[in-house]
């Protein structure tokens, strides 16, 4: 056994991480002339829209030809024919909030055995259907957040129902599944959720869902809407309405739509993300995964632009980080 | 001068509804290589095909209840219960082979409900269909609320994204091929495909030749009604999904298809070619908007502009008829006074 | 052939004609419904749910209005629903590129825009002679498109709207909403021109029989074209009013709203075959709808029952209406023959 000179192991240890984090700090080049689809869950939603603005301007700064299509509705079904479009046109990858878990997957396989690169984002697949999940936050921790925001608004006691978006979206379901799971802890046992509500991410749909839920449910004491359409017609409804300040209404929402509900005191609190950087990170991660510099496994790293470094987590999921809490004293700092 | 004029004539009655969709389509085609390298790929036609799977379907008997002078707009309301059936039975896991049959069976009972309105009480179809349009939907959100099934067994959702091994005909197409073939034979060398074209024309005339109006007619409804389950059947496994909502809308392409095929809305004319080349048409330039990246909302105008179309260019086209029609007679009139 | 005399034996005709009036029936059940669904949930009848239900149905019972003068005419608009989407984000639109404009140009303008898209629907039934269910079939998909691509994903959002134009649909005076209001004005006009006035009834003669419309001296396409002009600029207000009502409009606004519409007009009592119906009853038909949603909502029936029993009532009402059509004709004496 021959004797390895420790300052050679130090020398040899630190040359290897230097190299190995230029390395990472640096990536693997990228492949030239890529070429993208990024598919929202609809055309229409202006949260979409910021979204997909974040992915298109991460693909500028890459130099990736990148492109928004998709339905005017939110069927699983509707955005089928996108995706069949973009392996007809040989995309290099395909950045996709799925509007149903499992009814996409077969053609984004198919899409995949083609040697398109699948990412997620916003509102995930079975992960069989996909390489990577862009996750704004962590879902429990969504969940969690959301229901401690209402139960200190309401005093931890009364009625309450939650405004999602349409029956079948991943994200809001997984999200309210974190809050039921919330809501058994103890300090909680006074709280019942009434209803769940779907607005469909309509806004005349929100609105009139509120409307019938303030009046099928006298004892109201909050609602949660964990969608940015259901929370902006839900506070529209209520600040016109004997109800302002009387029912807390919380839940996921933009800056921008809901300023002036924080400041005339029908929300307290709301949270997000930036929607933009949601879209920004998927284009860097589906950038990597299209040159093959990563597999979308657990523990790969790699640079997304001013976001930093990332790393993937279990199953492929790649998290933003967490949300932002807003209210009446950081609104006016943000636009968006 | 004569000559010329008459030969014009003759070119323009020759040409038929048909024949115009037909050049219609080459010219499509052509269009459609021409602008994407990527149209002639049989991966390309086998969605092409498949995205119009269900609407070509509900479109058949909707022609002939068109014909009929009738109409059904509560297809794509059928398909949606036929689906929302298919989600629900399969959740209590029944065999799938009973449960398609309960859908069929469905279907048809909602196809027998609206003919009995219409035929027994003699009501207008237009405002039932709009009804059962509702109430149909209706309860295919009522059986499966705001739920969506998706694990069907594998070998039927490989049937609805599947081709025909070898080509790129998807395999539910499959279906619409062999319908279309009997709705052909049926309507164009049959007795009752006479009887069709007699109800339509002449009503009364159809009544005093004996022909039961009303059987007949309640036995379209039940077709349609058959059909449209088939076509939710064959959706649901084309998506793996089945929701109440499936198919929302779907009537007013299938009925834009039938106008655009020739079928005129007083009824008594029409053939099955053309609702088939029009409903090729309407999947043709659907598939090269999209391939160009042309937005939905242009498909939309598209097709709400190829109904008007469909129908204002024979009006144009008679009133132009009538006009030379007019003209003739008048230098006809102008010549006998000359030579008086 | 003597004509039977009318059923003297039951009373005063007047007295009968009410009961016997689609309307009575229709405040009838109104006054029903609300009667069970108060006492199982008082909250029904409280100012705000009261206010609610009746901007809920403001904006129905003003396209029931201009759909009434189309189905009088045995003819249908199914494009209101994409008007009422384009003139909504058009005021909208408005109000963001031109702050200061005053509420009253916004709505002219929306008025005016209605207009020029129902012209178009009278250019093509009226000249091109293409029945009006394949126009607006048409018109429906192509004004939609043109909607969407225009919007592209933005929105109109409350606070871009002046606070004086979204009092429309949030002020009240005595109780009622402004919306409300305006809409009560334009039933009464609508009411009194159907009925008193030539160009009113010659609606009604068109329906009843075309062709002796024809050889009674009515200009048939002239009527259908204002019919169907009058349509859009009621869409067109109707837009405007949207916007007031929501605050926040998108490229999807008023979709599918269609066939509320004509259920609300045909279940109050205007039969699809034309000739038959009043304004109020269809407004009564609207509001009837909108109680029985509310109803529905209060009882905490989930609101997926509700388009089935929307779909229900319109079958009911076809049916009703059809036999009372048969059984006057038998009472007359008349020759029933198939509409």
């Amino acid at each position: 056994m021959t004797r390895i000179p420790l300052m050679r192991n130090i020398a040899v240890v630190c040359s290897l991480s230097f190299l190995g984090t230029i390395g990472f700090a640096q990536d693997k080049p990228l492949k030239k002339d890529l070429k993208f689809t990024v598919i929202p869950k609809n055309i229409n939603n202006p949260y979409m829209v910021i979204q997909s603005g974040g992915a298109t301007d991460a693909c500028k700064e890459l130099g990736i030809e990148g492109k928004v299509v998709g339905p005017s509705e939110t069927g699983a079904s509707a955005q089928v024919p996108y995706i069949n479009t973009a392996i007809t046109q040989r995309q290099n990858a395909i950045l996709i909030a799925a509007n149903d878990p499992n009814a996409l997957v077969p053609y984004l396989k198919k899409a995949m055995s083609q040697k398109i690169s699948v990412v997620t984002l916003d509102s995930d697949t079975a992960p069989e259907g996909r390489e990577i999940f862009i996750n704004q936050a962590s879902a429990e921790g969504i969940g969690q957040s959301l229901v401690q925001t209402l139960a200190k608004q309401i005093g931890s006691s009364g009625d309450f129902a939650i405004l999602s978006a349409t029956p079948n979206a991943t994200n809001q379901n997984t999200w309210i599944k974190y809050m039921q799971q919330e809501l058994k802890k103890p300090e909680y046992k006074e709280m019942k959720l009434v209803k769940i509500a779907y607005g469909n991410d309509e806004d005349q749909k929100s609105f009139t869902e509120t409307q019938g839920l303030l009046q099928a449910y006298p004892n109201l004491k909050g609602i949660i809407s964990p969608t940015s359409v259901g929370i902006a017609a839900a506070a529209r409804y209520i600040s016109t309405s004997p109800y302002k300040g009387k029912v807390a209404l919380t839940g996921l929402g933009t800056p921008n739509q809901l300023r002036q509900f924080v400041k005339d005191g029908t929300i307290k609190e709301f949270e997000l993300w930036n929607p933009a950087d949601v879209g920004y990170l998927a284009a860097y991660a589906a950038a990597q995964l299209a040159s093959g510099n990563i597999q979308g496994k657990e523990g790969e790293t790699f640079a997304a632009g001013k976001l930093g470094t990332r790393t993937v987590g279990k199953d492929g999921v790649v998290l933003l980080g967490p949300p932002t809490v807003f209210n009446a004293d950081n609104i006016d700092k943000f636009n968006f | 001068m004569s000559e010329g004029q008459s030969s014009t004539r003759r070119l323009v009655r020759r040409v038929s509804w048909e024949t115009i969709l037909a050049l219609l389509l080459v010219l499509a085609l052509v269009g459609g290589a021409v602008l994407n390298k990527d149209f002639l790929t049989a991966e390309n036609w086998a969605n092409l095909l498949a995205n119009f799977t269900e609407i070509a379907l509900m479109a058949l008997p909707l022609s002939l209840i068109v014909i009929t002078n009738e109409i059904d707009l509560s297809v794509a309301s059928i398909l949606g219960l036929s689906s929302s059936l298919l989600g629900a039975l399969w959740q209590y896991k029944l065999a799938m082979p009973l449960v398609l049959v309960t859908c069929l069976v469905a279907g048809a009972l909602c196809g027998w409900l609206n003919g009995f309105l219409i035929v027994r009480f003699r009501l207008p179809s237009l405002a039932v269909t709009i009804g059962t349009l509702a109430l149909f939907r209706g309860f295919a959100y009522i059986i499966l609320g705001d739920k969506a099934i998706a694990d069907f067994p594998s070998e039927y959702a490989e049937f609805g994204i599947g081709v025909v091994p070898n080509t790129f005909i998807p395999t539910p197409f499959v279906l619409f091929i062999v319908l279309a073939l009997i709705f052909w034979i049926l309507l164009h060398h049959t007795t009752i495909g006479r009887r069709i074209y007699a109800i339509g024309g002449n009503p009364t005339a159809a009544r005093f030749s004996g022909i039961n109006l009303n059987r007949l007619k309640l036995l379209l409804y039940v077709a349609s009604g058959l059909i449209s389950a088939l076509a939710g059947i064959v959706y649901t496994f084309r998506f793996s999904s089945s929701r109440a909502d499936n198919g929302t809308g779907f009537e007013l392409s299938a009925i834009a298809a039938v106008f655009l095929g020739g079928v005129t809305v007083q009824g008594g004319k029409g053939t099955v070619t053309g609702v088939v080349l029009s409903l090729l048409l309407i999947g043709i330039i659907n598939n090269m908007l999209t391939l160009a990246d042309v937005a939905s909302e242009i498909l939309r105008i598209v097709t709400g502009s190829l109904l008007i179309v469909s129908v204002l260019l024979p009006n144009l086209i008679a009133k132009t008829r009538e006009s030379w029609r007019l003209m003739r007679r008048q230098r006809e009139i102008a010549g006998l006074g000359s030579a008086a | 052939m003597t004509k039977q005399a009318e059923n003297t034996a039951e009373g005063p005709g007047w007295l009968n004609a009410l009961f016997r009036s689609r309307e009575t029936s229709l405040v009838l059940l109104i006054a029903g419904l609300t009667a069970v669904t108060t006492t199982l949930n008082p909250r029904f009848l409280s100012p705000q749910s009261l206010k609610d239900l009746m901007l809920n149905v403001s904006i129905i019972a003003l396209l029931v209005l201009g759909q009434t003068v189309i189905i009088l005419m045995r003819q249908i608009d199914l494009s209101i629903s994409s008007i009422v989407g384009i003139t909504a984000f058009l005021s909208g639109t408005l109000f963001i590129n031109h702050p200061g404009i005053s509420g009253y140009v916004v709505i002219a303008i929306a008025v005016l825009t209605g207009l020029l898209l129902g012209a178009v629907n009278a250019a093509l039934i009226a000249w091109g002679k293409i029945p009006a269910l394949i126009t607006t079939l048409g018109t429906l998909y192509i004004f939609r498109g043109a909607n969407y691509a225009w919007v592209h994903g933005r929105q109109v959002n409350a606070v871009n709207v002046p606070g004086s134009f979204l009092a429309i649909g949030t002020s009240t005076v005595a109780g009622v909403p402004i919306l409300t209001w305006i809409v009560l004005i334009l039933l009464i006009l609508f009411s009194i021109g159907l009925r008193q006035y030539r160009a009113g009834r010659e609606y009604y003669a068109i329906g009843s029989n075309p062709n002796a419309a024809v050889l009674a001296g009515i200009n048939v396409s002239r009527r259908i074209a204002i019919g169907f002009i009058i349509s859009g600029a009621i869409a067109g207000l109707a837009g405007a009013l949207w916007l007031a009502r929501f605050g926040t409009v998108d490229a999807t606004a008023a979709e599918g709203i269609e066939l509320t519409v004509i259920t609300s007009t045909v279940v109050g009592g205007v039969a699809i075959t034309g000739g038959v119906g009043t304004v109020v009853g269809a407004v009564l038909g609207a509001l009837l709808l909108s109680v029985f949603s509310s109803t529905l909502v209060f009882l905490r029936v989930p609101s997926f029952w509700q388009q089935a029993f929307q779909g229900a009532m319109l079958l009911v009402a076809i049916a009703a209406d059809a036999y009372l059509a048969y059984r006057h004709a038998l009472r007359s004496r008349v020759k029933w023959s198939h509409v």
